[in-house]
């Protein structure tokens, strides 16, 4: 894991870095100091003497603006995402916060019925602007820890979803998305959020970015090209950029240039890049930590065939995790969650196959 | 004790308000069957009271929260019947464009929500509304109507505690008219009264006779009052029944001719008139003036929502998104 670490951190230019839980907390404090709709509600997030949310994202928050606007709830997830959507139709910003995105089938109904049809269902009358944070990703916690759970709310109209990949997107999307007048699934990987904060994660990514001082905010929609390659374009999100980008080091030393689009956001999602991207590479690979069937990469790899079907030199590839629960024991984990070698193979089956 | 709280023309304007959700109803019933309108409906002719004694309680800029039998709270909560008309009818001038329907149909602006139809989604949504009545210093309350059958979803144990421990200004309206569907509340829940959970959040919880608009409105007010002054919510049952069926499709086979009968004798129309025809203040000639003017109404509605262009097809696409 540790040769993953900072592939991507070559700095463009220098600056501040922080680490993507530094980076949410500073765009939380931002949007709470310059909005006072913003609250923030779930579970441990503002206890005194607590953790600040599951893996420190919120921490101190509570310190700064108190408990009315950080709302420490009992175990209720169902029930404090309703609230989260009555409080959003009320005219506030909830940013609600779930410990592990395993729980947010408890709270299906409220995100899938009511978060996401509320507008649609009062001929657009209404507005639900709330943030859902939620993170994903395994690491040795078994099944219910550690699902990620992008292709479900990806399914569903009136949801718009963020990803992030490291600290800079991370801070500017989440300052986008509780602007933003439509509920947000903010979705953060466990392995990805730095190990500076007390509850570090072992085996995560030492993924600090610069992250400017002055405000800035990053639109929805706008995938990233990571790296610039002929032969092969790689789609991803979250933990799988870095292993795409370093697989495309690996790939690149062997003679296949790969490049790596980062996709930000699933809703909306960068059509045009994908598709300008495989336009010139004629091959794609995409690859993400939710199982195979049914998962985002399905649609994308749809949407291809359907719009660049002339321009495909091969088969769409996914790398993803198999169609089973995340098992406990490292030895499947690591298996069932897709490797760079995995990647690099699949790549170069498709390019030289 | 109850009248005096409340002035006659005052009164007078609660029961005018009964007939129009009790004749649009049965407006709506003989449409539906002529084919007139499509979808499906669940009706509350019988729960007149409920509607008209909860609304009655409210101000302008509260909010309230229904249930998939919306159509009397739309009306008692002052939603033009043309508006909830042409969206039955689904045309594009209905209350939500047409994108409602009978399950969803409201007003935010005229303080009730789109109606939820799964069964207790209302109530963490009237509570959320209510957190941002407190966090705003807003003087307003969420009433949240639910049904005998939500008590029994997990959403409403979570949220009445939130709201319990928050203080929160909302009023937990349970509507019993005793059957979930086909089942009987008493088949589904140990205690006597749903009012009786209250004490298990900390919070007063009373059952009212849900057929007398005084005693209503009364207990509304009370709760209201003590919930916008900051004292928390309260759960209210108001027991009730309905005449129709659950649904369109339902006979309602489940229950007894009798027992039926012995709530239509209850009907919170009837009462109302027959206590106010005894007391001299209400007359005959009020009641058929009274009748009339909501037949026309009635009619100016159906006319309305007939008249009225359907939403285009690709309008389908639009409003998913506000941005």
């Amino acid at each position: 894991m540790s040769m993953l670490n900072n592939v991507l951190a070559k700095p463009e230019v220098e600056g501040r870095k922080l680490s993507i839980v530094e980076a949410l907390r500073e765009a939380l404090r931002e949007e709470m100091r310059r909005d006072e709709r913003v609250i923030l509600i779930g579970e441990d997030i503002g206890i005194k003497g607590g953790f600040g949310g599951a893996f420190t994202v919120t921490l101190g928050l509570s310190d700064e603006f108190g408990s009315e606007r950080v709302i420490d709830t009992p175990i209720s997830e169902a029930g404090f995402t309703g609230i989260a959507v009555g409080a959003a139709l009320g005219g506030l910003r909830p940013v609600a916060d779930v410990q592990y995105a395993d729980f947010l089938f408890l709270a299906m109904d409220q995100l899938a019925n009511h978060a996401a049809k509320m507008r649609y269902m009062s001929g657009g009358k209404l507005r639900v602007p709330m943030v859902m944070r939620a993170p994903v990703g395994a690491t040795t916690r078994g099944s219910q820890h550690a699902q990620s759970l992008e292709s479900y709310f990806f399914h569903v109209p009136g949801l718009k979803i963020a990803c992030p990949s490291n600290p800079y997107d991370a801070k500017g999307l989440l300052k986008t998305a509780i602007r933003m007048d439509d509920p947000v699934l903010f979705f953060e990987h466990k392995l990805l959020y730095g190990s500076k904060g007390s509850r570090k994660e072992s085996g995560g990514l030492e993924v600090f970015g610069v992250v400017p001082e002055e405000e800035y905010l990053l639109p929805f929609g706008g995938a990233k090209v990571v790296r610039q390659g002929g032969d092969v374009t790689i789609v991803a999100n979250l933990l799988m950029v870095h292993k795409a980008a370093l697989a495309a080091k690996t790939l690149s030393a062997q003679g296949i240039e790969a490049e790596v689009i980062d996709v930000r956001t699933l809703v909306p999602f960068d059509w045009k890049t994908v598709f300008g991207s495989v336009e010139r590479t004629g091959r794609l690979v995409i690859v993400h930590e939710d199982t195979l069937t049914g998962g985002w990469g399905a649609e994308v790899a749809a949407r291809v065939a359907d719009s660049c079907i002339g321009y495909l030199q091969g088969p769409i590839r996914r790398v993803t995790a198999p169609d089973t629960p995340v098992p406990f024991a490292p030895v499947m984990e690591n298996f069932f969650v897709p490797s760079v070698e995995r990647i690099v193979a699949t790549v170069k089956e498709l390019c030289q196959g | 004790m109850t009248s005096s709280l409340l002035t006659k023309e005052r009164l007078l304007g609660m029961y005018r308000k009964m007939l129009l959700c009790r004749m649009f109803e049965d407006r709506v019933n003989s449409l539906f069957l002529q084919g007139r309108m499509p979808g499906t409906i669940h009706q509350a002719q019988g729960q007149e009271a409920s509607a008209v004694g909860v609304c009655e309680a409210l101000s302008p800029g509260d909010m309230l929260t229904s249930t998939h039998r919306p159509h009397e709270h739309a009306v008692a909560r002052g939603i033009p019947v043309k508006a909830l008309m042409a969206e039955l009818f689904a045309k594009s001038t209905g209350c939500c464009h047409g994108k409602g329907g009978s399950m969803h149909m409201g007003d935010a602006e005229l303080g009730m929500l789109p109606a939820i139809a799964i069964v207790g989604g209302g109530i963490p949504l009237a509570t959320g509304y209510a957190l941002s009545f407190k966090y705003l210093k807003k003087p307003n309350i969420a009433a949240c109507f639910f049904g005998d059958g939500a008590v029994n979803e997990g959403i409403f144990h979570e949220t009445v505690n939130m709201a319990a421990i928050w203080d929160l200004p909302v009023v937990f309206i349970c509507e019993n008219n005793k059957y979930g569907a086909s089942t009987p509340i008493d088949s589904v829940m140990k205690v006597k009264t749903v009012s009786a959970r209250a004490s298990a959040y900390g919070i007063p919880g009373r059952t009212i006779d849900g057929n007398d608009v005084v005693s209503v409105y009364e207990a509304v007010s009370e709760a209201g009052e003590r919930a916008r002054s900051g004292q928390g919510p309260a759960l209210l049952e108001l027991e009730t029944y309905r005449f129709a069926g659950h649904s369109r499709s339902d006979p309602g086979h489940y229950r007894s001719k009798q027992e039926v009968a012995e709530w239509k004798t209850k009907d919170p129309i009837s009462r109302f008139e027959t206590r106010y025809l005894a007391e001299g203040f209400l007359t005959r000639e009020i009641i058929d003036r009274c009748r009339a003017s909501v037949e026309q109404e009635l009619n100016d509605a159906v006319e309305f929502a007939e008249s009225s262009p359907s939403p285009l097809p690709e309008e389908c696409l639009a409003d998913v998104y506000a941005e």
